[in-house]
């Protein structure tokens, strides 16, 4: 079985709510370090068989088609999981 | 005068959009998401709720149901569509209006009675309006933040696509008003519906359909939205 992982972010220039949720509970815990928090998405699509080129076609057609929304989202990455 | 209401899994005002068509003077019919027909109705609602639980994005899912496969090309085509709160985000997500919703600014839930103005009454929807008035309807969101570059919300205002705008009271006046001075949920300039070029495609976020029955709601505003698209209909 073989996996590919995509991974989505809302765009820069759009406020992340959930990230500064986040970023502003941080410091409670003593973590006074971090000036920004940006929250993001990952998908992990399983297949029978090997990631081929064309599965990994498919997956980089299913993420930019449904599994972001261009208008916010970027996807940052579409790529094989390694093996561990 | 028929006018289809789709129920998608988690819809949760398709009655309430269908009551409002009743009280309207319209025939409402229910459509199902996973039909691929429009049943011959001369207009379509997409209600509010939380379609699919609203997971990956609000109207994600909902974008991809059977029903949309048919009424995405009938709405190119002008049937006039109207996409209420949820159904705006599923709007969006189909790319028949321009821009995205994503969580309120403030991160919270709204549910408040609220103040727009209209800003286009020349759409199949809003007709009935005059341009500027100012009426009040429920409004009630989690992902109600209306977003999209600085182009197309340019290019929305200069074509006068902009149907409806947030009210925003002065922040400087005596007020309890918990959004003095900014509007309830980040919108972009304030926008709280579009419509299409054509003008026959309408979302918003806040509820006509909440504000048609004298002693429900806080008004009888957004009755003009269905009594717009019935005449529309028979104009067409």
């Amino acid at each position: 079985m073989g996996n590919v992982v995509v991974d989505v972010m809302l765009k820069s220039e759009i406020l992340d709510p959930q990230g500064q949720a986040v970023a502003g509970a941080l410091p409670r815990l003593g973590f006074n370090q971090f000036t920004d928090v940006r929250q993001g998405k990952r998908f992990v699509l399983s297949v029978e068989g090997e990631v081929t080129d064309e599965v990994l076609a498919a997956a980089r057609e299913a993420a930019e088609t449904m599994l972001s929304n261009p208008v916010i989202e970027d996807v940052v990455s579409v790529r094989v999981e390694s093996q561990a | 005068m028929k006018i289809g209401v789709v129920t998608f899994p988690g819809s949760l005002d398709d009655h309430d959009a269908s009551r409002a068509v009743r009280v309207a003077g319209g025939e409402p019919v229910s459509l199902w998401h996973g039909d691929d027909s429009l049943r011959d109705v001369d207009a379509v609602v997409l209600p509010g709720g939380f379609s699919y639980g609203d997971y990956l994005r609000a109207g994600a899912i909902a974008r991809f149901a059977p029903v949309m496969s048919v009424l995405i090309p009938a709405a190119q085509g002008g049937l006039p569509v109207l996409g209420i709160c949820n159904g705006f985000q599923i709007l969006c997500e189909s790319h028949l209006l321009p821009g995205a919703m994503i969580q309120n600014d403030h991160r919270t839930f709204i549910c408040r009675n609220q103040r727009l103005r209209v800003e286009n009454a020349t759409t199949a929807w809003t007709s009935d309006y005059q341009l500027g008035d100012e009426i009040t309807i429920p409004l009630k969101n989690q992902d109600g933040q209306y977003v999209a570059d600085r182009s197309t919300l340019d290019e929305l205002e200069g074509e006068g696509r902009v149907a409806f705008r947030y009210l925003v009271a002065d922040a400087s006046a005596h007020t309890y008003d918990r959004f003095a001075g900014r509007n309830p949920n980040g919108s972009y300039r304030d926008i709280a519906g579009i419509t299409n070029e054509r003008g026959n495609v309408v979302g918003l976020m806040p509820h006509p359909e909440h504000a048609v029955e004298e002693g429900y709601g806080p008004s009888l505003d957004g009755l003009k939205f269905f009594t717009s698209v019935l005449k529309s209909v028979v104009n067409a």
